[in-house]
């Protein structure tokens, strides 16, 4: 096969088709100075109208990353963030006169949820579709469904509207899974979270349709410091769709968020994200920065969590959804599809923290570094002294596009106790030329060929997701490769 | 603190040091303080040694022998570690000072061998112009601190074109009635062509705990074949650091094994590098543990080099409270096409206070490559188990057996038929809760 020749023009061509959700939406938007400070942080709270133990916290939070420094060891070369010259807080639901009429969403924000692909209208919405909370920079829009679903008992609502109509379970969960101390991001994140929303599924309910909130970053300047918070009560399922997209500009962009899961006895509840912001252009200008701390308490017997993610987007990644699987036969799954192009870099992973006995996990981790990217896998297995008989099975792979990107894989396992069984299994390699040259001899074009082979090696994760995100899934890796044959 | 105890020391008794050492190791201690006073002992804050705090090993008041004083060693009735069927040349270094001995060496033309004091005298320009070339001091980690402090050692110079049939066996042995902290260093160089085995046998007789700080530097040049079997067997009370360099130049092969059958606290560092394609390494590792004993291998392979492989195998049983961690790096770096590298960590935790860490790494920037490597941490097979029972064989022996069965493919990675059945023995002898002694040695009796 002519290879230098070929693949080098092509991966040149990097990128035709740009990113599709790259527009900007002109609402007015109320945005706060610029820069951090303890004013920054009342003035939050009292746009949000927050009780005084919010506040509270926030400050704790606040106080307590002043202490913190940036972590160093990721795999990442983070260009110096500076914290005071971002606008923490943006709300497009703001009119320009007049009071905020909660019932009315300004047609701009909707026209570019509608065109997102996310209608906020339920009659829009396909026969038992998806429920959406969808966030613009820090203000929830709206949240469809939720009538229907408070006839379950179900809470799903912004994470605003929860402190103000459900105080009693934010106060209990808020910071139960990832605390403010946790790490230098989510102390930002509880200093000064915005939007998110709050979801409870009382017990024994299964939830009856998709629950999803879109995340969208649209004003200039600003970074998205939303929170979500899921509870799962006994015997209840739910499955969860997150997706995100921002507007093509030369600045980075900051999106720290925290999402804490409870689940409990026997509940279950799926997680799946397509994370599709703005991935900066060909040269690596732009794009979003995703530092996001994700975690699941598995607190009851017999409870589920899996997370499965996919992620195309953000100029730099640094990610890891974990469990900690503290309930006897609890179980935790991740499943993971991480693709780099251009000069993306992404360093995610999972930990999986077996505390209670006979607790499984499951990790499948499926990277693809194209162009310049650097794609780390990091994930950590630990288990506790008095997790017997835990069992963890973890697979990496990384896929090589072209000769200029980096694929790393650092997996650490901490075995304390002798009934566990700890398997980890990882390879690195680049496409198979076989497989390649049996699609081209069948007519098959070089790049569809890879398209296909490409999602071939992703199917593990891809079959996870819920249909609808499925689809987008699929679509979003070919596009992200399309040209960057290597 | 360490830091500043051993440079107080290292500046109070520099004259001392140097009257005890050739001037080739003398010229290049001012380099190693200022790199020891950068970087210090390594703690659990730097991520290759996160398993094992060295600076608090290194806190303890060990005495170091700086003045040469000569502990009376009778090396006839103290060394006599036999691989039966196994004819080697043998080299003693009694804590860390060369042994010498009645009885000249067989060793084809060319070939130089034996102290590295002596040799740095005799023949300073070829000491210095490998000595250091391998062992980096810039980085976290016992380079500096050996090469401050280092008096002497073994050294094995093998021309090109030259092959060293029978094998070379170094034993370092500790004795010493204080504690004691032993700074050895310990230099190979294989010229083109070259062919070498070599075996290193770390033994201590001590009554006290001691310490030993080694550092072993091999460039093996282009085409050259050097076996290293590195085998420890000291005791509870001994505390091990040894850091490996070696470099690999175009079509060269190593196979080294890393053997702890017996040790109180060991971190071995192994460090690799391609200089040149078609370079082949292959690394093996077995770890047997009981009580509080403490084993931390951590291996980086840097390919370098295009067309080069490496291949990696790990196996640690730990019984007790044993506290066990491997960490291998693989680094491929751009253009270093055609990798092939092979990473593969198993270990089997027999009671519920043992702990295993382990943490495999591949970093990769070419992208026509093959690497993998796997993990795994369990225990033994409860279905073979009682299939063995079944038939007749008692709980301990099956339990022998199936432990023996899982180290047996690294043990049938040694290619010297003597010692492969050697190791397997003492193995064997290992896990049924003895002691691994060679017949017929003295400190072993």
């Amino acid at each position: 096969m002519e290879k230098t020749g070929t693949d080098n023009s092509l991966v040149r061509e990097i990128s035709a088709e740009k990113y599709r959700y790259g527009f900007t939406t002109d609402v007015h938007t109320d945005v706060i100075e610029r820069g951090l400070d303890e004013d920054t942080v009342r003035l939050i709270s009292s746009r949000k109208g927050e009780p005084d133990w919010l506040l509270d916290f926030r400050l704790k939070a606040y106080r307590h990353w002043l202490t913190m420094k940036m972590p160093v060891w990721p795999h990442l070369t983070i260009p110096e963030i500076d914290y005071q010259n971002i606008s923490y807080y943006a709300d497009p639901t703001v009119k320009k006169e007049g009071p905020r009429d909660l019932g009315e969403i300004d047609p701009q924000v909707m026209k570019t949820f509608d065109k997102l692909g996310i209608p906020l209208e339920e009659r829009l919405a396909l026969s038992g579709g998806v429920a959406v909370d969808a966030v613009m920079d820090s203000v929830s829009v709206k949240t469809t469904f939720k009538k229907t679903l408070a006839e379950k008992g179900i809470i799903f609502c912004s994470m605003g509207e929860a402190v103000r109509n459900h105080p009693d379970l934010i106060r209990r969960y808020l910071g139960s899974v990832v605390g403010y101390r946790d790490n230098f991001f989510a102390a930002l994140n509880s200093a000064v979270f915005s939007d998110g929303s709050f979801v409870y599924i009382p017990k024994g309910v299964r939830c009856p349709m998709e629950l999803s909130t879109y995340f969208r970053i649209n004003a200039q300047g600003t970074g998205q410091f939303e929170r979500t918070l899921i509870v799962a009560d006994d015997d209840s399922y739910v499955s969860y769709l997150e997706g995100c997209t921002a507007p093509m500009r030369d600045e980075n962009q900051l999106h720290a968020a925290i999402v804490e899961i409870v689940v409990l006895d026997r509940a279950e509840v799926k997680y799946s994200t397509v994370q599709n912001w703005y991935p900066g252009d060909e040269n690596g200008r732009g794009g979003v920065y995703n530092f996001v701390t994700k975690r699941g308490l598995l607190k009851g017997v017999d409870s589920r969590l899996s997370w499965t993610q996919v992620e195309t987007g953000s100029a730099i990644t640094w990610k890891y959804p974990s469990c900690v699987l503290q309930g006897d036969r609890s179980q935790g799954e991740f499943y993971s599809v991480a693709l780099t192009n251009n000069f993306q870099q992404a360093d995610t992973g999972t930990k999986m923290i077996h505390i209670g006995a006979n607790t499984r996990s499951t990790i499948i981790s499926k990277g693809i570094s194209a162009g310049h990217s650097q794609n780390s896998y990091r994930g950590l297995v630990k288990v506790g002294e008095n997790a017997e008989g835990a069992r963890n099975y973890s697979q990496c792979d990384s896929l090589l596009l072209g000769d200029m990107c980096g694929a790393h894989t650092f997996p650490y396992m901490d075995v304390k106790n002798d009934t566990a069984v700890v398997e980890h299994e990882a390879t690195t390699s680049k496409i198979s030329e076989d497989q390649l040259f049996y699609l081209q001899q069948r007519g098959i074009p070089q790049e569809q060929a890879i398209g296909l082979i490409v999602n071939g090696y992703a199917k593990d994760v891809l079959n996870r997701l819920p249909m609808e995100f499925a689809v987008e899934a699929q679509r979003l890796l070919s596009v992200s490769l399309e040209n960057t044959v290597g | 603190m360490a830091r500043e105890t051993y440079s107080e020391l290292f500046n109070a008794n520099r004259g001392l040091i140097d009257r005890g050492a050739a001037p080739v190791l003398n010229d290049m201690r001012d380099h190693a303080a200022a790199m020891f006073l950068r970087h210090g002992f390594p703690d659990r804050r730097v991520e290759e040694y996160l398993h094992t705090d060295v600076a608090d090993w290194f806190s303890t008041d060990w005495g170091m022998n700086l003045a040469r004083v000569q502990i009376p060693v009778d090396t006839a009735e103290a060394f006599r570690c036999n691989v039966p069927n196994l004819t080697t040349q043998t080299h003693f270094l009694a804590c860390d000072r060369y042994v010498h001995r009645e009885g000249g060496q067989q060793l084809p033309d060319g070939v130089i061998c034996g102290s590295l004091s002596d040799i740095s005298r005799s023949n300073p320009e070829l000491v210095s112009s490998c000595l250091g070339t391998l062992a980096d001091m810039d980085r976290p980690g016992i380079a500096a601190l050996n090469t401050m402090f280092v008096q002497d050692g073994f050294m094995i110079y093998v021309p090109d074109n030259t092959v060293v049939e029978k094998p070379v066996q170094l034993v370092s042995l500790m004795q010493s009635p204080v504690q004691m902290l032993a700074v050895r260093r310990i230099l190979v160089v294989l010229g083109k062509g070259a062919g070498l085995r070599l075996l290193l046998c770390d033994h201590s007789a001590a009554s006290v705990p001691c310490m030993s700080a080694s550092v072993v530097e091999c460039s093996v040049g282009q085409g050259a074949g050097l076996e290293l079997y590195d085998l420890e067997e000291t005791s509870l009370s001994n505390t091990r650091v040894t850091e490996y360099f070696v470099s690999q130049q175009r079509d060269s092969r190593v196979h080294a094994d890393i053997v702890t059958l017996t040790n109180g606290r060991t971190r071995n560092t192994f460090h690799s590098v391609f200089k040149g394609p078609g370079a082949e390494l292959e690394l093996n590792g077995i770890a047997i543990m009981d009580g509080a004993q403490h084993v931390d291998n951590y291996t980086f392979v840097d390919h370098q080099s295009s067309d080069c492989s490496s291949r990696e195998l790990f196996k640690y049983v730990l019984d007790g409270e044993s506290t066990g961690s491997f960490a291998g790096k693989v680094l491929v770096r751009p253009h270093a096409q055609h990798t092939a590298s092979v990473q593969t960590n198993r270990n089997i935790c027999m009671t519920g206070t043992a702990r295993m860490f382990t943490q495999p790494q591949l970093e990769i920037y070419a992208d026509d490559v093959k690497c993998s490597h796997g993990a795994t941490v369990g225990q033994l097979d409860e279905k073979a188990l009682f299939y063995m029972q079944q038939r007749g064989i008692g709980l301990a022996e099956a339990r022998m057996l199936l432990m023996l069965a899982f180290m047996s493919d690294v043990l049938d990675r040694i290619s010297l038929d003597p010692l492969r059945s050697r190791l397997t023995a003492l193995v064997e002898l290992r896990l049924r809760h003895g002691q691994a002694h060679c017949d017929g040695c003295n400190i072993c009796k």
